[in-house]
């Protein structure tokens, strides 16, 4: 896979493009950014950005990395997830990397987390399990 | 129905398409109770999440069923308060079904001083064959503003 192919892959998406995310390719993994934009803002008060623009912009990122690993396969379903929320989304852009924690023939267990200011520094984080697509 | 109910009622409308996200997705207020919550997601190519059958994204419906948990926590601490997303477990049953609205009703069953404890199931057309089912636990992030008494004694 390439960056071509990344950009690609999130631009087949249109639920990927209302949220604005855009893919970084790297050997190790896709780096998926979330820019910011106004329409991701769930409290404007605080402002923060919205949990469900997280938490989809985490499942979207557990697909795409699952994605990457088969490109010649259809997208993964998601079975049950669990996001845990660990600060708040401020109005920045924001950084999410997918960790397949475990590939089974039909099941992955994978962990994501989303950062701002540093990895070290996770403003959530989410683990799943997602149905694999059916190698033909 | 208390004061603040009625008072939700009259802001729902506004609490959610007030929501910059939630605006976005298209998300709408359908019914408010005490500690209960039911908005709408009406199916839009914009939320398409697997491009060959044209099911919405699993991350709209996790919005929908955040945005609506997050209203019946308002309605079961039974005042306004700023409220923040501590953990969101989501459990996807079926696709929803291309072209159907979503709905999502959520029931606060217990608050404590400082956190909110909220079920939920988004469906599209049957509740007993739902699309997701969420669990969802919210903390307040300011005291909580009630309305006078002799506001809730009128109403």
């Amino acid at each position: 896979m390439s960056q071509r192919l990344s950009d690609d892959l999130i631009a087949s998406i249109p639920y990927a493009g209302t949220l604005g995310i855009k893919a970084e390719f790297s050997e190790s993994g896709l780096l998926l950014i979330l820019p910011y934009q106004k329409s991701n803002i769930g409290n404007p008060t605080l402002p923060a950005l919205h949990g469900g623009a997280i938490g989809g912009f985490m499942e979207v990122c557990a697909m795409a990395e699952l994605r990457r690993r088969s490109p010649d396969l259809p997208f993964s379903k998601p079975i049950g997830i669990n996001i845990d929320y660990l600060r708040r989304g401020k109005p920045m852009e924001t950084y999410a990397r997918a960790d397949i924690f475990k590939e089974g023939a039909r099941v992955a267990n994978v962990r994501v987390r989303a950062w701002q200011d540093s990895t070290d520094k996770p403003i959530a984080a989410l683990s799943g399990h997602f149905l694999l697509p059916k190698k033909s | 129905m208390s004061g603040f109910i009625e008072k939700l009622w009259e802001l729902g409308p506004s609490l959610v398409e007030g929501t910059p996200h939630a605006r976005k997705l298209g998300m709408k207020f359908v019914a408010i109770d005490k500690g209960l919550a039911t908005l709408s997601l009406p199916y839009n190519t914009a939320l398409i999440g697997h491009p060959q059958s044209r099911v919405i994204a699993g991350g709209a419906v996790t919005t929908l069923l955040d945005q609506a948990c997050g209203l019946a926590a308002i309605a079961g601490f039974d005042g306004f308060a700023q409220l923040a997303t501590l953990s969101l477990r989501i459990d996807y049953q079926r696709a929803a079904t291309p072209g159907q609205t979503v709905i999502a009703e959520a029931v606060c069953y217990k608050t404590t001083r400082h956190v909110a404890f909220i079920r939920a199931v988004a469906h599209d057309r049957d509740p007993d064959d739902p699309v997701a089912t969420a669990q969802a636990a919210f903390m307040l992030t300011s005291p909580i503003y009630k309305l006078p008494e002799s506001e809730e004694e009128a109403a």
